[in-house]
């Protein structure tokens, strides 16, 4: 039962793989999003602003490209929940929902998938804020800390966005569902210290997940303070996942829209 | 076309399958019975509730009401055991069109876990009956439509299963696709395989099928073998045409009233335009030589003779009035 799941998860994410493939242009566009606010950020705002400390363009480069990863993982659950929506509309997903395959494994292929294009997109941001300034000051167990923090919250974006995808109605709501979470960055740790901000959005800044994540991150990358934000942002992480992945299981699980 | 032996259990049963979206009821209670090797047409207009009915007999959706068997297994409470004896080829295209043809089989092959050198033997296999070969290598995208809808059969065919739905296999095929199509189907029923089949072409039903089903506003409103349907009414008949007005009155006098029934009488119909008679008869040759017998008593020429019996789109409209 379970070996048969897995094989079947296997045989949708090559499936889905293929698709990614046979449509790179996706990646490319993913990424425009967060490198176009990272370039603003550091060459039209950088020279003058800044938390203390992070001041210059590099600096000030180096402090908000974990912002800029976790905005890649925003864009790049608009690419996932705009997949699943227009896959649910394909003829082959009626088929499949008619043969002997374990039901987790439609979505598993296109968690994988998402997960996959995701941490594509945040090495080639990643890439590009080195070019214009970004410096890690950490070793390579950091590196890995930190990406280990970053994918497993793109996995719980990812399985948020699935189930936003099979909510959606049309495929053009799916493309926007996801788009709210575009200020998350903004409203948190991405860009400035929440200590600046005033008592309400701090709140809700300091409460929010992706502030933790980002703190982790940059703590881990640039060698400051962590505290209780790595266990924060996996609590939170997996607690998205857990969420998502139930709310997906019970979207799958209603019969199909009438076509 | 077997005929199925008489101990054998039904395929399909179903007795009172309902289902309604919101206050439109699209399927009323249908009762439906498939012998193992035949062919079952399921016949009728757009919205009638054909695709419905297959999405339901096939685990696609759920029914309201109603209950169906498929190979003796419980629709409604054991889906999974149904789903490993069908196949469907829906309305739509089901093959995936950003992977080949031999990769949308390969997957096929994969998902029902053939093993690796089964799955490509059966790939190969299933590409060379439905002469897809040359085009194995190509995105299904590049497909024409007709290649589209045989790679969709050919995935459908990848598990062997016993009972296969087919919804409206040759809706949008040129005439040449369509033939292919049928001796798919043909084929496929001679290998002992149960046949679920919609179609609104009431030749394609004629042509293929062991048994039909008129469907009508989610009703069923026929069953039988096509020649019980075309029993079910009388539209039969022959039309004569005469050389000129004299004889065409003439002609009508010695026939009406005719050797038949005395309700018949009415039915003969004289067109004086186009100088023909229509006459209603069973269709047999002995009533046919009668008639003209008694004619050529009489003297009467008979410019033309036409023979009309009945067809299936006879019933259909004898039977729905549209």
């Amino acid at each position: 039962m379970m070996t048969a799941a897995l094989a079947d998860s296997a045989t949708m994410l090559r499936r889905n793989l293929k698709h990614m493939l046979r449509y790179p242009s996706m990646i490319a566009f993913m990424v425009l999003m967060p490198v176009l606010f990272l370039l603003l950020f550091v060459y039209i705002l950088g020279g003058t602003v800044g938390p203390a400390g992070h001041t210059g363009r590099a600096a000030y480069a180096t402090f908000i490209t974990p912002g800029i990863i976790a905005l890649t993982a925003v864009a790049a659950s608009t690419a996932t929940a705009v997949s699943v929506a227009s896959d649910m509309t394909e003829g082959i997903m009626a088929r499949f929902r008619t043969m002997p395959i374990a039901r987790v494994s439609m979505l598993a292929g296109h968690v994988g998938r998402g997960v996959i294009q995701t941490v594509l997109g945040m090495v080639a941001v990643t890439a590009i804020a080195l070019l214009t300034g970004f410096r890690a000051t950490t070793s390579a167990a950091h590196w890995l800390a930190a990406a280990a923090i970053l994918i497993l919250f793109a996995f719980a974006l990812t399985w948020l966005s699935v189930a936003l995808g099979l909510a959606a109605k049309t495929v053009e709501a799916a493309s926007n569902a996801p788009t709210p979470l575009i200020v998350l960055p903004f409203l948190g740790s991405g860009f400035v210290l929440t200590a600046s901000m005033p008592a309400a959005i701090r709140w809700f800044a300091e409460y929010q997940p992706f502030t933790p994540v980002i703190d982790t991150a940059r703590g881990l990358l640039t060698g400051g303070p962590i505290g209780h934000n790595a266990a924060i942002a996996i609590a939170w992480s997996l607690a998205i996942a857990l969420g998502s992945y139930l709310w997906a299981r019970k979207l799958f699980s209603r019969d199909p829209v009438r076509s | 076309m077997s005929s199925p032996s008489p101990q054998a259990s039904p395929a399909i049963t179903a007795i009172g399958l309902r289902k309604s979206y919101g206050e439109h009821v699209v399927l009323d209670g249908i009762d439906l019975a498939v012998q193992p090797g035949t062919v079952f047409a399921l016949l009728g207009p757009n919205g009638a509730g054909k695709t419905t009915t297959v999405q339901i007999l096939s685990t696609l959706i759920h029914p309201d009401g109603g209950q169906a068997t498929l190979a003796g297994y419980d629709l409604n409470r054991e889906p999974a055991r149904v789903r490993e004896v069908i196949g469907v080829t829906g309305q739509y295209s089901a093959v995936d069109k950003l992977l080949t043809g031999r990769e949308n089989l390969m997957m096929m092959a994969d998902l029902y876990h053939l093993g690796r050198a089964r799955a490509n033997a059966r790939a190969q296999e299933l590409l060379e009956q439905f002469e897809l070969t040359e085009a194995a290598g190509q995105l299904a995208t590049t497909y024409s439509g007709g290649m589209q809808r045989k790679l969709d059969l050919a995935m459908t065919l990848v598990s062997n299963p016993r009972i296969i739905f087919l919804d409206e296999p040759t809706t949008g095929l040129d005439p040449r696709s369509r033939r292919t199509v049928w001796q798919i189907v043909k084929d496929l029923a001679r290998s002992g395989v149960t046949i679920f089949l919609t179609t609104q072409y009431l030749e394609e039903a004629d042509q293929l099928a062991d048994q039909i089903a008129l469907l009508d506003h989610g009703t069923l409103i026929a069953q039988g073998t096509p020649d019980e349907l075309k029993r079910m009414i009388p539209g039969g008949g022959i039309r004569l045409r005469f050389a000129d007005a004299a004889a065409l009155g003439q002609a009508r006098a010695v026939i009406s009233p005719p050797a038949g029934t005395a309700g018949q009488a009415s039915t003969v119909q004289a067109d004086e335009e186009a100088l023909t008679l229509e006459v209603p008869t069973g269709g047999s040759v002995p009533e046919l030589r009668g008639i003209l017998a008694r004619l050529e008593d009489h003297g009467i020429d008979v410019a033309e003779l036409t023979v009309h019996t009945p067809d299936l789109d006879d019933v259909f409209l004898t039977l729905t009035g549209h």
